[in-house]
Parts: structure tokens; sequence; C-alpha cells
């Protein structure tokens, strides 16, 4: 238990008065995929959002619990969100480059911390874009607008951006939801390549996805946490019954 | 099945319906055609008989210092340089428009990004209300309060350049303003989203993604206000000086193309040099605002790439 990377505990969330969830306990490794899954509406994109503290922008929504990165607690007060969320890095449902070049995309967490050596810039931005697997696709039009790639690329290229700033935790809040199976492929590959350096917690609506890459899943409903286990486990032989009713297509 | 025969030839009410429908909005838009046209042909055919019935040259009516079209030199040409007046307007509407634009990207970012709430109930009613002020009034304040103001300050008259592109800077602000918020606004949250999520401060996120994503859409805000400052009449009538004169300084009493119209257009006969003349100016507008207007939409369709 000690080796964890991030743990939650009790987590808590309130839209104005209504509890949307109730209680989450949760704690990951450092490395691995860890998938949440649920139908919609059941928290799992609410409870990724507190992980990095997105909901600081909303100010009708309050969070509870206790939230430890590498033994800090997150919402200390005196924590500094900025460094946080270079630590735990986002991608997002929707491909959202900014409508810059490929290069100025990839570069930007970086500049933004300061680093303004060409040197280093064009070696993170080559290293995060080969990490990501698009490396090759984009090498020769890195000054391109990266919106005249397609969805899955720029996906790609979204988490490229993301591991540019050298987080330790990867927070993808379905990140293949809006791709074709064939980009969604590339992505998951990618994900795939990244299990060994990163912890990444990712949300998604495809059991098979979740089968097929991750380590271990949680499955939320209605703002609980029902179950979370080794991937296999869950799969083949779930504990609870709402969870095999889920994974075997009976609601949700 | 002849029945259904007959009704499937016969012409529905609904279709009749929109045909009538289909026939007022093309009759409408007709009408805004004929007019465009005409406006353009008038104005063409007044202002272009200055060179072609006065045989006055092109180049001295765009270059000349001199504006007395009812006198005529040693060699028999009237004095119909218009360039004091071109140099007016420019320099009223590019000195306004460089005021303005930092202010109102200021507000802009103010109401949309720091403070929604207040922006929404506050600031945004009063860019609106000062949209609908009529430009006599803001003329009017200008010559009350702006004039004696540089006039303590400058000397001189207190009339000139500087006073109004001050009065112009006011009565474009709120355009420019409400523009740039629309453009902020039209900026997908999701850039804000990610910029956030990888770290940038909020502040690293306006200059540095919503701003930068915004630029076309601020650019075209910006020579709407241009246009609009090109185009304004009264307020700088009441403020610039009124003399056809070459402007030394930003204080010293000066004329735009607007200002002279105004002021001649009632004051001369129709058909001579004198009024053909001030048609020459008015087709400069013309044409100017025409200039504008493609410029905004170049900016858009770049912006839309």
């Amino acid at each position: 238990m000690t080796n964890k990377i991030l743990k939650t505990r009790n987590v808590r969330l309130y839209y104005g008065e209504k509890e949307a969830l109730h209680g989450i306990n949760l704690s990951y490794e450092p490395t691995g995929i860890n998938a949440l899954i649920g139908p919609s509406g059941s928290g799992k994109s609410t409870y990724l959002r507190t992980l990095n503290r997105m909901h600081d922008l909303t100010d009708y929504v309050t969070v509870n619990g206790t939230f430890t990165f590498k033994g800090q607690d997150i919402y200390a007060p005196n924590m500094d969100v900025v460094e946080l969320r270079k630590e735990i890095g986002m991608v997002f449902q929707q491909p959202n480059p900014f409508p810059f070049s490929i290069y100025d995309n990839v570069a930007f967490g970086i500049r933004i911390s300061g680093e303004k050596d060409k040197a280093i810039l064009d070696e993170r931005v080559e290293t995060s874009l080969k990490q990501a697997a698009i490396w090759d696709e984009v090498k020769d039009s890195l000054h391109k607008s990266a919106l005249s790639l397609s969805g899955g690329q720029q996906q790609r290229v979204s988490i490229a951006r993301a591991l540019a700033t050298q987080p330790q935790v990867l927070l993808l809040d379905e990140p293949t939801a809006a791709l074709d199976p064939v980009s969604s492929h590339k992505v998951e590959d990618t994900l795939m390549s990244l299990r060994d350096q990163y912890a990444m917690i990712i949300v998604t609506h495809s059991m098979s996805q979740a089968s097929r890459i991750s380590d271990q899943t949680a499955f939320f409903m209605d703002g609980h946490l029902v179950e979370v286990n080794a991937t296999k486990k869950i799969f083949m032989n779930p504990d609870k019954q709402e969870t095999q009713d889920y994974i075997s297509g009976r609601f949700g | 099945m002849d029945e259904i025969r007959e009704s499937l030839l016969k012409e529905s009410k609904a279709a009749r319906r929109d045909k009538f429908g289909r026939a007022i909005s093309f009759s409408a838009l007709l009408l805004i055609v004929v007019v465009v046209v005409s406006i353009f042909y008038f104005v063409a055919s007044k202002g272009l008989a200055t060179f072609f019935v006065n045989k006055v040259n092109i180049w001295d009516f765009l270059t000349g210092t001199k504006w007395a079209p009812g006198q005529v030199d040693a060699h028999g040409k009237a004095f119909v340089g218009a360039a004091p007046m071109i140099t007016g307007s420019f320099l009223v509407t590019f000195l306004s428009a460089l005021i303005a634009t930092p202010f109102a990207i200021g507000t802009a970012v103010f109401m949309t990004e720091i403070s929604p709430k207040r922006g929404a109930k506050i600031l945004g009613p009063v860019t609106e209300l000062l949209v609908g002020i009529p430009s006599v009034v803001y003329g009017f304040i200008g010559v009350s309060v702006l004039v004696p103001f540089m006039r303590a300050t400058f000397g001189g008259s207190g009339f000139g350049i500087l006073s109004g592109s001050m009065v112009l800077f006011v009565m474009i602000l709120p355009t420019v303003t409400s523009m740039t918020v629309d453009t902020l606004k039209a900026v997908p949250r999701h850039y804000r989203e990610s910029a956030l999520a990888l770290g940038a401060t909020r502040w690293q996120m306006i200059y540095k993604v919503i701003l930068r994503g915004a630029t076309p859409g601020i650019l075209t805000a910006v020579v709407f206000g241009m246009a609009r400052a090109f185009g304004e009449a009264l307020a700088v009538q009441m403020v610039v000086g009124n003399a056809a004169l070459m402007p030394q300084n930003l204080t010293s009493p000066a004329a735009t193309l607007t200002s002279v119209l105004t002021q001649g257009i009632g004051n001369t006969v129709m058909g001579s040099l004198e009024n053909n003349a001030l048609w020459s100016l008015a087709l400069i507008l013309l044409l100017m605002s025409l200039v504008f207007n493609t410029v905004i939409r170049a900016i858009a369709k770049k912006g839309a790439m």
C-alpha cells in the first residue's frame, strides 16, 4: 500500500447542495493503466476531474475528502495548483489541440514554465511526440497547424502535449470516444506503450477497451464506487451482481 | 385514382404560400441591391464628374494641399487639393483605433475571463448603452469638456486632430469592446480547460491561448471600429476645428472628409465644381468603406481556416 502514488479517501463532491460522489476510495500504483467504467452520469469523469482540481473552475462545486499525491495533500491551501497540474496531466474527450502549429502545441506546457532554450524545447517536443507514437507521422510538418491533422492524430498530439510537462500521472477522460475505431486503436497502442512509465487513469465507456488495456478497473454507479479490482477479476468473476450485470450488458 | 392524380397535380395551399414567401424575401433583397447599386452609381457619377467634366487632375486632387474649390490659381485651375482631409480622416481613424484597442481588449477580458458575473450584470449593459448614445451628444461633450481641456493643456484653440481622436475613441470603444467580447466568448471552453490542465496560470491562459486564438476576431473588431471612426461626421466636425489645412501637429485645427462634406454640401450649387468636388470626397469615403469591408472579410476568411 505504501508505494501508491495517488490515494483518494472518502471523496465526496457536491453540486450546490446535491451530493454527486458518495465517498470514493481509490488508490493508484506509480505505473499501469487504471480504467474507470460505469454508465453515463455515474460520476467517473466528475471523480477524475477532482484529481487535478479542475473543479476549482466552477464555483458551485465543493469537493471533500482526502487526496494525497506522493504524500502531499492535493487540496492543501498552500498547494500550487499550477505545479500540481504539471505533475498530473490531463487529456480530454474531444481532441483539442490549440489553433497553433504542432510544435507550439507540444511546447506550450514547457514554455509556460519559462523554458526558452531552443535545444531543450526541440528535444522535449521530439521525445513527447515519439512517446505519443505520432512522431513519424508529423516530423516533417511540425510547423503546420495542429488543426490540419485527423482526429486521431490530434488526440495523440494532445497526449504528447500533456506528456511534455513530464507528469507522473496522466488523466484521460474518454480519450477515444470521439474517434473512429482505427484511430482509437492507435491511441490505445500509444497508451499501452506508456504503461510502464506513467500512472494512467482512464475513463472509458468501452468495456472492451477497459479489458484490453487496463490493469485495474473500477466500476462506478450513481456516484458510488461499486467495485475495484484487477481488470481480469472484474471481467471474469466480479464480486458484485451489479458489476456482472453491467459488464454483460444487462443495463447501462 | 383520379382523385389522387388530381390532388397531386393541383398546386396545394402550402406550396402557394411557400412561393409567396419566397417572392417577398426575394423582392426585399432586390430592393436592397437596387438601393446599394444606385448609391454607388450616384456618388460615382457625381464624384467622377470633377475629373471628367471639370477636368481636374486626379493626382492634383489627391495630393494637393489647398482646398478652396471656389477660387482659381494663376493658371485658372481651381484649388481642389483633398490631401488635408484625407490625412485628417486617416489620422483620427488610426489614432482613435490605437487608443481604443488596448482599452477594448482589457475591458473584454475583464468581462469574459476575470469577472464574468459583474461583466454580464454591469459592464455589458453599460457598453450597450454607450453604443446607443447619439453622436451629437459625444460631440457636445467634446466641445464643452475636451476642447477646453486640450486648450489648457496643449495651448492653441483646443480644436484639432487630438480632440477628434479622443471623441472617436470613446465612440468606437463600445463597438470594439462588445465585438471583442463576442469573439472571446466564442473561444471554445476546451482551450481554457486544456491550458489550465497543462499547468498554465489564468493569465498565461488568457494571453497565450485565448487572445491568440481570438486574434482574427479582435482584428475584425478593430477594423469595424475604424470603419465607424472613418465615417463618423457630426461629433468629429464639432471638435476637429474644420480648417481644411494640412495638420501641422495633433492640436492644430484640421478637417476630415466627413466634416468638410457635412459643412459644404448644403452651401454649394448642384453641378458646380464646388459641389462635384465634395462628391469626390464622398466617393473616397465610399471606396474606403469598401476597403474596410474587404479587410474584415479577408480576416474572417483567414480566421476560419
